[in-house]
């Protein structure tokens, strides 16, 4: 018996694995450690499937560090920042959080990353295995006088789950309550006499908190969340299965710099204001596919049975192939494989039937609406 | 009846010349949970190493060897609406096929329990 498609399961003597704050807490906790965005990670606790249930139906404690926290100030920061994101600074309230996305110059996908904006700065979280090339390219692009600071000294935990808040309000405390932020609103907070920030934002499709805290504090607080009945520790491998039934793409999977974001039917993170007048880093490839539209879009795909499908995997339509997945796994919450793939326009439908080709077998699969399980957020 | 294991965690219960095949406890421990598995029909004529069935769990899809060669007589029909028997059960009721062994000297080059503990031990 052998893995043959498998995800980042690393080898234990690889040396530049490096260490994340909670490590030692992932494995007195059973976490079962791989190799993952150049960090070791929990995988998984209890099992993937059980950890999955559990965060839908209570509240499920990720460690996601190894993401990368950037700081950016100084004389001209949002000028600059609309240079290098398609993102309306001017409509961007303080605290709330907002989705956009790193751009090369065609146009491509170098990152996807949330923008808050702090008292004096902006607060970035970008994805873990392209934090360093995030750095140099805004580095490169970015002029002199900003500022751009890793905050390496900090964790990052997400709390998700319809049990989320009420765990998180039992322990926190602050100048107003949790029940003031909504949906993609953040503030400051305190938890075991620490300062934290924490925004009502996730990866999970589910109401839920995202929590950036001080490394020294990570292991009392992972410790002081866990104390609360909703809450158990979930891996990476939920976390997957999560985003992917909430429809929400990865990067260096159903994200690259091969794709667009048109391409990848994230219009809504290139903001009105930007649509119009353009300069930013990319645009002319994002406006011209806004106008002319795309030749491929990205999908959501439901199988039928039980033999998911990977990425990679080709999708047809009759005997054309008519695309590729770029994920792909069995849903738990709805009991039979999901996908994402990006398919030809004309078959890009929801309804469409298509078939997946797997290890020489076409499956049946039909393009579904995303996200296959609808969010609960709190807004 | 003579248990048999191999390196690559399958296991094979011989009963005169027809062989059981099922993955190993550690092996389920290692996939997690499993979602699907892909059975070989009766009929399929096997070499040793040849691989017949796929196991699908959350996070991968494997492989899983012939351990010996032989013609496929049956495959685990319970395991099409309960795949999850190869992590509750995967040393009995979650086999996976079984096989009438063409050559049953190669049963010779596979590890008996104590072997197998030994190796696993030291992974």
């Amino acid at each position: 018996m052998s893995d043959t498609y498998d995800i980042d399961e690393g080898l234990a003597e690889e040396p530049e694995v490096l260490t994340l704050p909670l490590d030692a807490w992932h494995r007195a906790h059973g976490g079962r450690m791989v190799e993952f965005a150049g960090y070791w990670m929990p995988v998984q606790y209890e099992g993937i499937i059980a950890e999955h249930h559990w965060t839908r139906s209570h509240a499920g404690l990720f460690d996601v560090s190894h993401m990368g926290q950037l700081y950016l100030a100084g004389e001209g920061v949002e000028a600059a920042l609309e240079a290098v994101l398609p993102i309306d600074l001017a409509t961007l309230k303080p605290f709330a959080p907002r989705y956009s996305m790193l751009l090369d110059e065609d146009g491509g996908i170098l990152d996807d990353l949330m923008v808050t904006r702090w008292r004096t700065g902006f607060y970035l979280v970008v994805n873990g295995a392209t934090k360093w090339d995030d750095i140099a390219h805004l580095r490169e692009h970015l002029p002199d006088e900003i500022t751009l600071t890793l905050l390496e000294d900090n964790a990052l935990l997400a709390l998700q789950g319809p049990q989320a808040f009420a765990a998180l309000d039992r322990v926190v405390t602050g100048d107003q309550p949790l029940s003031a932020l909504t949906f993609m609103k953040g503030g400051e907070f305190k938890l075991a006499g620490h300062d934290v920030w924490i925004s009502r934002s996730g990866y999970t499709g589910e109401d839920g908190f995202e929590i950036s805290l001080p490394a020294e504090a990570a292991a009392e607080i992972a410790d002081l969340l866990c104390a609360q009945d909703e809450v158990r520790t979930i891996g990476l491998g939920a976390r997957d299965s999560l985003r992917l039934e909430a429809g929400l793409p990865l990067y260096g999977h159903d994200l690259s710099p091969e794709t667009s974001p048109i391409e990848a039917d994230l219009a809504f993170a290139i903001n009105k204001r930007r649509r119009a007048e353009g300069g930013f880093l990319g645009a002319e490839r994002v406006l011209r596919d806004l106008a002319e539209g795309t030749g491929r879009k990205r999908v959501g795909l439901a199988l039928e049975g039980r033999q998911a499908a990977r990425e990679g995997a080709a999708v047809f339509a009759e005997n054309e192939q008519v695309g590729e997945l770029t994920s792909g796994g069995f849903s738990p919450s709805l009991e039979h494989p999901i996908a994402m793939a990006y398919v030809a326009i004309e078959y890009a439908g929801p309804g469409t039937a298509l078939e997946i080709e797997v290890r020489g077998k076409r499956l049946p699969a039909r393009v579904t609406a995303l996200p296959f399980v609808p969010h609960r957020y709190h807004r | 009846m003579p248990r048999y294991y191999t390196q690559d965690h399958e296991w094979i219960d011989v009963d005169g010349d027809v062989g059981t095949v099922g993955i190993t406890d550690y092996a389920q421990g290692q996939l997690g949970d499993i979602t699907f598995v892909e059975l070989p029909e009766a009929g399929a004529t096997l070499a040793k190493g040849d691989a017949p069935c796929v196991v699908d769990s959350v996070k991968a899809a494997s492989d899983v060897y012939a351990p010996v060669s032989g013609t496929v007589t049956e495959a685990n029909g319970a395991l099409a609406d309960e795949p999850e028997l190869v992590n509750t059960d995967p040393e009995a009721g979650g086999w996976l096929f079984r096989l009438s062994l063409s050559d049953a000297g190669e049963l010779s080059g596979l590890m008996d329990r104590a072997a197998y503990d030994a190796y696993v031990a030291e992974l």
